[in-house]
């Protein structure tokens, strides 16, 4: 069966593509404002803006909350008579530091004075649109819709002044916080249009200007990033900092095996606790989980140290159910088997399977990658307070979350109430301490509101790193199989992958069983390679874990393959990789995966006309990398280099990697990536991301394993599952290749070509070649 | 099912925290990160691991840097507390200055530690070379990956502590 992986991933995902909505609609006025927190004296009107599903508000009634500007020229912008701007960061702060490009895309098309901006989060509210963070789809998406709001500002702030100096608003031009009218070079401050501006008719789409790139001020440009001040003061707010009067901590002891259930348990030790308040049995879930809860025992304390010491301290007797036959080391051993064995073709062309194959010029290899976990510093946690029941029921919840209104609309399930009435649910975004796609999933938030719903006072659950670590929503554990024939000018042109994989769908759908054409697309069924036999194929397996989204999801096991396959050719064929990737990748052209060979290529929800498979782009940045790092230099004989590529979310990303391998031990020398992700709109974010990029990948090649016995997880803590740490990180580059192209994404294409490049390496300073991860499993590292 | 609980809590322990003393009503065995977070409301201190691995929790105890979820209030009581809160005048403690300078975080939620950590090392070691800074730093874990750019600014801390450089000339 087929299963699209964006069908699961965010609800709205499908409004996204909803047609343009261009109706003014009144919107409930209190509602409005208390979303918005502003405005005296007003009335409310909404609007949104074509092709985006925001809210221009006019005029505002009520009192001024201090977090929002008094004028509100639309949903995400308004101001202070004293020119102090807000704009809301809709979208989820995991440290990408989208709380700064947000509001930066939307002041450069403002014209708005970065120092008097700042920065107010949106709580889950369908009127901002997507809002689910994950997929590095912010940018990317929103560019041009973000900036859409900014330059409808504009509009109206210039339409302001034109009005007060009785001219045609042609004559004047928004500057730096100011209206100009343009021969007189009278001024108007923002902050004394902006009573005046909040007044006026939202613009039409067709009168709004963006600006030239060349005329960014902010976009692209270095700025100060919001959060750093608090987060260095620490005064920053995570939800596990989430302090209210009367408020309960509940520590869970959950199932050891997914779909295990209480058989019985004894609390009488956890009660003897001193804050210790109740010990509740959480209800039964069946099986999907979907991003529910799994159940279990929950101690509630007034203090979260008295929470988890109850929870060390009950006695559980489980019935672990059917997936206690899972153990890693066997079921590693079944998908290599599967993928050794003609699968099911998502893309095909030519025939490869009718062709006599020189063993001599021919290569197959099986690569596996075991699961992973998110493992984000702050474990996942959520503070609900459910008021009431019935009509009267209130609920409101503090949690950081990838994905707001999905939340928000579990939470609405979760309490009975119908879709339409989701909003009752008021959901507040915290900063998230880490999340890689761990937070995207509610079931923390959900147990919270169970478990508040019951108390009727405010309830924060919080997981400890073992809960973390134990329940977690895993990366699968994966099997690539490659095999290529070279041909006599070193290239190939009969090509085979296979991948297997317990799919993130089980998590949904216990009938998946195999890699959906949405999970092909990442990585796999793109292959950019010029080749006129190849068949791309999947294969089936059982699943036995929850499975979900991390940082790049299945292009970490598909750029293993890939670039590790690439290398491999590349020393059969006497040539360096960076040749190799060029033979193999062919003319420049675009690649059209549908065209050329059938497979049904989502592209990461981007067109293929703003977002191609560019292959001169992708050799300029193998080329940058290989250059900049100086991978041809001679190396001592325990030393080299490595490198891999991926095209992922609309980016480009290379990297080199240099290892020194003496007496079987791995030491990272060196590290270099070049990305392309066309227009970086906060460069220094940018280049973060691909700092931790590495830092993430050396994690998942070195030492990153979760294994399972019995159907549980084996690891607990960061002693038995480790990430890296600052001795085994080395010095690091990157390299952002300028680039007027739309915007890609930047949070996860940065880890995947990471993966081979530290393999390669392994290989090249060696001769060890390393096709089952982690490395630590093979060598020291 | 479900039990209540009707014990009373007992016992006071005295502690000072950035410079004030307190007296809590709490557990001896609890580790002093909860007494900073739950009955003290001082957050900036964080929960990573509970087991002394990664170092988020990482507080001044008598001056030397110390992992608060595995230090019970036994051993903290009496004892000189400085938090992420108490660091710095208004914030600006020199390794403060260098992590808003090199742009340092990313979530930001390990920062608190690995600050606490970083200013407790550059007490006893003022002048670190990169080892020393491997050395000292080891025990604290960055999810995201900001371990270069902490480097950097503990080189700069260093800098901008002994006076060789001036805080805006990086």
């Amino acid at each position: 069966m087929k299963l699209d992986m964006d069908k699961y991933f965010a609800p709205e995902i499908q409004d996204n593509h909803h047609s343009p909505i261009n109706s003014i609609e009144n919107v409930s006025r209190r509602k409005f404002l208390k979303q918005l927190g502003i405005g005296a004296g007003a009335f409310v009107l909404a609007t949104t803006l074509p092709g985006f599903n925001a809210v221009i508000a006019k005029e505002m009634s009520g009192s001024v909350a201090a977090e929002k500007a008094q004028h509100a020229l639309n949903f995400f912008v308004s101001l202070n008579p004293d020119g102090s701007t807000a704009i809301v960061c809709h979208r989820s702060e995991m440290g990408q530091g989208i709380r700064t490009s947000v509001p930066q895309m939307i002041a450069d098309e403002m014209e708005a004075d970065w120092s008097r901006v700042y920065v107010v989060q949106g709580k889950a509210d369908k009127r901002y649109g997507r809002q689910g963070t994950a997929g590095s789809t912010s940018i990317r998406m929103q560019y041009k819709q973000m900036r859409r709001i900014g330059a409808a500002a504009r509009h109206m702030l210039e339409q302001a002044a034109a009005d007060i100096w009785q001219v045609p608003k042609s004559q004047v031009t928004a500057e730096n916080h100011e209206v100009i009218h343009k021969s007189s070079g009278t001024r108007l401050s923002f902050g004394e249009l902006a009573a005046a501006a909040a007044k006026l008719e939202p613009p039409k789409d067709e009168q709004l200007v963006l600006k030239q790139p060349k005329d960014f001020k902010l976009i692209g440009k270095e700025v100060k990033l919001f959060d750093h001040d608090n987060i260095v003061a620490g005064k920053a707010t995570y939800a596990q900092d989430i302090q209210l009067p009367n408020m309960l901590i509940a520590s869970i002891q959950r199932p050891p095996v997914i779909g295990g259930k209480v058989k019985s348990f004894d609390a009488s030790e956890a009660m003897k606790v001193k804050g210790v308040v109740k010990v509740i049995q959480l209800k039964d879930r069946p099986l999907p989980t979907h991003i529910k809860p799994i159940s279990g025992i929950a101690v509630l304390a007034t203090n979260t140290w008295a929470a988890h010491e109850g929870k060390n301290r009950l006695k559980i007797e489980w019935d672990h159910g059917e997936h206690a036959v899972h153990e890693t080391t066997s079921y590693s051993k079944t998908l290599k088997a599967q993928v050794n064995k003609q699968g099911q073709a998502a893309r095909e062309k030519g025939k490869v399977y009718e062709h006599k194959y020189d063993p001599s010029q021919t290569l197959e290899a099986t690569y596996t990658m075991p699961y992973q976990n998110h493992s984000p510093m702050e474990t996942p946690s959520a503070t609900a307070w459910v008021r009431g029941s019935g009509d009267n029921l209130e609920c409101t919840v503090w949690a950081g979350v990838q994905n707001p209104q999905w939340a928000q609309g579990m939470v609405a399930q979760e309490l009975g109430l119908p879709r339409e009435q989701a909003e009752k649910v008021e959901l507040n975004q915290t900063l998230m301490g880490g999340a890689f796609g761990r937070k995207s999933k509610a079931d923390y938030v959900i147990e919270a509101v169970e478990l508040s719903n019951q108390m009727q006072q405010p309830v924060k659950v919080v997981w400890t790193r073992e809960d973390d670590m134990r329940h977690g929503f895993y990366h699968s554990s994966s099997a690539n199989y490659m095999k290529a024939e070279l041909t006599d000018d070193k290239s190939a042109d009969f090509w085979i992958q296979r991948v297997a994989y317990p799919p993130i769908g089980w998590t949904f759908d216990a009938t998946a069983d195999r890699p959906s054409n949405g999970d092909l697309s990442v990585g796999f069924g793109d292959t950019p390679f010029q080749l006129n036999n190849m068949s791309l194929e999947t294969q089936t397996i059982d699943t036995h874990l929850r499975i979900g989204w991390v940082r790049s999801v299945a292009c970490l096991n598909n750029s293993f393959a890939l670039g590790s396959f690439v290398d491999e050719l590349a020393v059969k064929a006497e040539l360096s990789t960076r040749d190799m990737w060029f033979n193999l990748l062919g003319q420049d052209r675009n690649v059209d995966p549908k065209a050329d060979g059938g497979f049904e290529y989502s592209n990461y929800n981007l067109g293929l006309d703003t977002h191609p498979i560019d292959t001169k782009r992708i050799k300029n940045c193998i080329d940058t990398v290989c250059n900049e790092a100086n991978v041809y230099e001679n190396t001592a004989s325990d030393e080299g280099w490595g490198i891999g590529f991926l095209r992922s979310f609309g980016s480009y990303v290379a990297a080199a990697t240099k290892v020194r391998v003496k007496d079987n031990k791995v030491e990272v020398l060196e590290m270099h990536t070049a990305i392309d992700c066309g227009v970086a709109v906060t460069p220094d974010r940018v280049k973060s991301q691909m700092e931790g990029a590495m830092v993430f990948g050396l994690s998942i090649v070195l030492m990153g394993e979760i294994s399972a016995k019995d159907g549980a997880v084996v690891q607990s803590n960061f002693h038995d599952a480790p990430v890296t740490r600052m001795h085994q990180s080395p010095p690091m580059y990157v390299h952002i290749i300028e680039s007027d192209a739309a915007p890609g994404g930047v949070g996860e294409p940065g880890v995947p070509p990471i993966i081979p490049s530290i393999t390669n390496a392994i290989y090249h300073a060696s001769g060890k070649r390393i096709r089952d991860l982690p490395v630590n499993k093979t060598l020291s590292v | 099912m479900e039990f209540a609980n009707n014990k009373k809590r007992t016992g006071m322990i005295n502690i000072t925290v950035n410079n004030q003393l307190m007296t809590l009503d709490v557990d001896e065995q609890m580790p002093l990160l909860y007494a900073i977070r739950d009955e003290l409301k001082l957050t900036g201190t964080k929960f990573g691991c509970g087991k002394g691995l990664c170092g988020a929790c990482t507080v001044h105890v008598d001056g030397q840097a110390m992992r608060s979820c595995i230090t019970p209030m036994s051993f903290a009581k009496n004892k000189q507390i400085t938090t992420i809160e108490g660091l710095g005048n208004d914030d600006n403690h020199p390794v403060q200055i260098a992590w808003r300078e090199y742009k340092v975080p990313q979530c930001g939620y390990c920062q608190a530690g690995q600050i606490m950590n970083a200013s407790a090392m550059l007490k006893n070691v003022p002048s670190p070379t990169d080892d020393d800074i491997d050395n000292h730093m080891q025990g604290n874990i960055c999810r995201c990956g900001t371990y270069k750019r902490i480097k950097q600014a503990i080189h700069h801390a260093a800098d901008l502590q002994s006076g060789k450089k001036l805080a805006g000339n990086k």
